[in-house]
């Protein structure tokens, strides 16, 4: 989600940050093309309408157009306005009653409240070790308690039994009792799905949250929904009153319009989104990295946390202190390629960079993909333990053997190499550089959690020189065959240190070329 | 992995060649009133009108559902035109309210153009605005709207709905079937939906309701398989239409549209003409994301036709109309409720009309 969003916009938003100075007029004119680009991405037209009007009466100031790089002022006025949109903090589900507590689902046809409630039972019951019971109030839809019952089976989550012909009011009432009696800590009611404008079914949603006394009620939304996503957001908070709202088929190729139209005219927040079919695939919503994920300013905190979990740091610090002195072999090398499969291969972990969302499809059909990782570590791997030392001493013949060692071609071999090369001089200038890096790395242990919404501060204020310099690079690059992302790396400042796995990510830059 | 994408190429060219003769040729010329004429003497799955003394009839339901948004969008069109000349501004806002339903920013623009052509500066009354708008609806609309027919001598005809997740697949498959029972037809549904929990039973319990008998197995079972199944039985049985449900997917994930596509060639293996339709099943609330289902799931499914639901809310559905535009694919039919009568033959006159004049 947000992908095409964010091409659009940063797009625009580039135009003006290569401008030396600002007119009135050139940001009504970005403005114009904002409003288009959230417009074609379902944000509702009223919400769209807020959004640019506050923007412009900011950036029409005289501080942006005086500033120093106006453009840049901008791109910082839209991101925190999109942030103010999105609510600025993370809001996750709030179990703080008395339990059992309940929480009541509701939402339109489709949406996905079953499959989300059976998600929710999952998460508070492996996570937070809560006992949960679910209870399926749809006595509409054909077989959806049957529905619920299954995935309660599958979760190994107790369900409500069923007992055939009883209302939904019914139904909470002794889903509610069962829960007090077997000290439940939670209880789920999951509503039939009903259009918002069916005021004999509304009205019952009603009775049953008068019963239910929720301590949450999620609207449960479609996040490919198109400009629907105001009335119906609306609506269910004036009948019903939401207390958040969970978003689902966030892994489809929508652009999520609809999460910035609801939380902006509901101004309740977003708790979770449902980003795929399985079990644990819902994930708590942090409006801030979103903003940044939609303005190309990449998802650093979220790639450090990744990286954090998966990457074995004192490892990365040895690499990272062999790259100081520029001694930095294949061996090394390899270590790097499997920490980036392991953080969720190249274009996980793209997606989350500054900057690269918008030359994504570039990458895309530069068939960037981890099979590339893979071979290069093949490559590595043929080689005998002295050749990965000093590569030098590879000759033609050495590379014939490791080529058919790894059922590659000696021009794979070679482009490895000069990948190395490019990366090992790289690697010496920037350990020469202080910043963050050095920051980062002297620290020595894991990056903490101030340390990382730092960064990400920082990156709301990077040099939009630098968020070009890399875009820019990778064009120049990629028809000849991809070989350093590299070059426009250290511009970056600060990226490069992340999380004490500093080389990880200067290492990101070198990758073979398209093999046809 | 370089000779891969020519080979895919190659397959879904295959594919496409062979979908083609299932899909039913193209007729703009064809009006929709003929069309309205036509159907019911063509043993055709629309929708008989439906008794007066029946509760409230589809078209009712249909106007009831589309006029509650369209009074604002008309409201909100009066409220433009009576106070200003046709400037800039005031298309610009025309646009935006077009955009509001869904249309898409090119489709709105398309529209204001035309609206704009002539009558630029010149003073215009709400109701020129209105009639431009529906007969610009009405124009991208009226090649697309055929009505669901069985036609040919394929027995079984066979009909693969598929859509993204949520959409109203198993709904719209029981009232289809409701229909072609009522004309007399035999029909054989099949649980292809295997994932979902108790999506079988959903189907089940609309197998009861419309006397159409179900051919299921287990959940998780192959989907394909059952296909396979499902279109032998159909065959042995001699039964008239064979519906296959399926389970809903994201058009983005690649693993369950291949997926798709091997039911698809399943079904050729029994007979080489299947299925003699594909339908798409849209939600009315999607937004823009709409087009990239059609696209996606007529190039890996062959869709042949769609079917919009969930008409009864306050969504307009305008992305039709832009999706009428880009593929020209025929609309078959939409969903306008739960109830087991709640599908309608597509009328694109209505349907402009009640979006345009409320």
């Amino acid at each position: 989600m947000f992908q095409s969003l964010s091409d659009r916009l940063s797009g625009v938003l580039d135009k003006l940050t290569r401008r030396g100075s600002l007119t009135d007029s050139d940001v009504s004119e970005a403005m114009r093309e904002v409003r288009r680009a959230l417009l074609e991405a379902d944000v509702a037209l009223e919400v769209v309408r807020d959004f640019t009007e506050k923007v412009k009466a900011k950036a029409i100031g005289q501080n942006v157009v005086k500033s120093v790089t106006p453009g840049q002022m901008v791109v910082k006025i839209v991101h925190d306005e999109l942030v103010a949109m999105l609510g600025a903090e993370a809001q996750p589900i709030d179990l703080a009653a008395q339990p059992p507590v309940a929480i009541l689902m509701v939402g339109l046809q489709g949406s996905g409240k079953t499959t989300t409630t059976a998600k929710i039972a999952h998460r508070l019951t492996t996570r937070d070790k809560k006992k949960v019971l679910m209870a399926s109030l749809d006595t509409r839809r054909p077989a959806a308690q049957e529905q619920l019952r299954v995935l309660g089976e599958q979760t190994s989550i107790d369900t409500l039994p069923i007992v055939a012909g009883q209302t939904p009011q019914q139904i909470a009432k002794r889903a509610l009792e069962a829960a007090r009696l077997a000290a439940y800590d939670v209880v789920l009611l999951d509503t039939a799905g009903r259009i918002h404008i069916d005021e004999a079914l509304m009205r019952e949603t009603v009775d049953v949250r008068d019963i239910a006394q929720p301590h949450e009620t999620l609207l449960v939304a479609d996040s490919l929904t198109g400009q629907d996503a105001v009335k119906l957001a609306t609506s269910f908070n004036e009948r019903v009153g939401i207390t958040g709202i969970v978003l689902t088929r966030v892994d489809g190729d929508g652009r999520g319009g609809a999460a910035l139209s609801m939380r902006a005219v509901t101004g309740k927040p977003i708790k979770l989104i449902g980003v795929g079919e399985k079990w644990d695939a819902l994930e708590d919503f942090h409006p801030q990295r979103i903003a940044g994920r939609i303005l190309g300013m990449g998802d650093v905190v979220s790639l450090v946390e990744k990286a954090a979990q998966t990457v074995d740091i004192e490892k990365a610090q040895a690499i990272a202190e062999k790259m100081r002195k520029g001694a930095f072999d294949l061996e090394d090398l390899a270590d790097q390629l499997k920490q980036m499969e392991k953080i969720g291969g190249m274009s996980g972990m793209l997606g989350m960079l500054p900057g690269i969302g918008k030359i994504k499809k570039q990458l895309d059909g530069a068939n960037l993909d981890d099979k590339i990782l893979k071979r290069q570590r093949a490559i590595i791997s043929s080689m005998t333990p002295k050749e990965r030392r000093s590569p030098k001493i590879l000759d033609g013949k050495r590379k014939r053997r490791i080529a058919s060692g790894s059922g590659t071609k000696p021009e794979d071999v070679n482009k490895l190499l000069k990948m190395h090369r490019q990366m090992a001089d790289m690697m010496k200038t920037m350990g020469k550089r202080g910043g963050l890096m050095q920051r980062m790395m002297g620290g020595g242990a894991a990056p903490s959690q101030a340390d990382m919404e730092r960064m990400q501060a920082e990156l709301g204020r990077l040099d939009p020189k630098a968020l070009e310099a890399l875009p820019k690079d990778l064009k120049e690059h990629l028809p000849k065959g991809l070989p350093g992302l590299g070059g426009g790396m250290p511009k970056l400042p600060g990226l490069p240190g992340l999380g004490g796995g500093a080389p990880r990510f200067p290492g990101l830059p070198g990758l073979p070329g398209k093999k046809k | 992995m370089s000779d891969k994408p020519e080979k895919r190429g190659g397959f879904f060219g295959a594919f496409r060649r062979a979908a083609m003769p299932a899909a039913p040729a193209p007729d703009p010329g064809e009006s929709p009133a003929a069309a309205a004429v036509q159907a019911p003497e063509a043993a055709a799955a629309t929708v008989a009108e439906p008794a007066g003394d029946k509760k409230q009839g589809w078209f009712q339901r249909l106007k009831a559902g589309l006029t509650k948004t369209s009074a604002r969008l008309s409201q909100d069109i009066a409220g433009i035109f009576t106070k200003r000349k046709l400037d800039a501004d005031t298309l610009e806002e025309l646009e935006d309210l077009l955009i509001q339903a869904d249309l898409g920013v090119d489709t709105a623009m398309r529209i204001t153009a035309a609206l704009a052509k002539g009558r630029h500066d010149k003073e215009i009354t709400p109701e020129e605005v209105r009639a431009v708008l529906a007969s610009e609806v009405e124009r991208a609309l009226a090649p697309v709207a055929r009505p669901l027919r069985i036609e040919g001598d394929h027995r079984p005809h066979v009909v693969l709905v598929v859509g993204v997740n949520g959409t109203g697949k198993t709904t719209t498959i029981g009232k289809i079937a409701h229909q072609l029972r009522r004309e007399g037809k035999t029909v054989l549904l099949a649980a292809g939906d295997t994932f979902r929990a108790a999506a079988i039973d959903q189907l089940k319990i609309w197998g009861e309701r419309t006397g159409a008998e179900v051919v299921a197995r287990a959940v998780g079972a192959d989907s394909a398989g059952l296909a396979f199944d499902a279109l032998t039985l159909a065959r042995d049985k001699r039964c008239d239409v064979l519906l296959i449900d399926t389970a809903g997917r994201l058009q983005n994930k690649q693993a369950l549209m291949d997926e798709l596509e091997k039911v698809l060639r399943v079904l050729r293996k029994v007979d080489p003409s299947a299925p003699h339709q594909v339908l798409l099943v849209l939600d009315a609330t999607t937004g823009q994301n709409a087009l990239n289902q059609v696209e996606v799931f007529k190039d890996k499914a062959g869709v042949t036709g769609l079917v919009m639901t969930k008409l009864d809310g306050t969504a307009r559905g305008g992305i039709l109309v832009a999706i009428s535009a880009k593929f020209g694919l025929p609309v078959h039919a939409i969903g306008v409720g739960e109830g087991i009568e709640d599908l309608s033959a597509f009328d694109a006159r209505e349907f402009a009309r009640a979006i345009a004049l409320g």
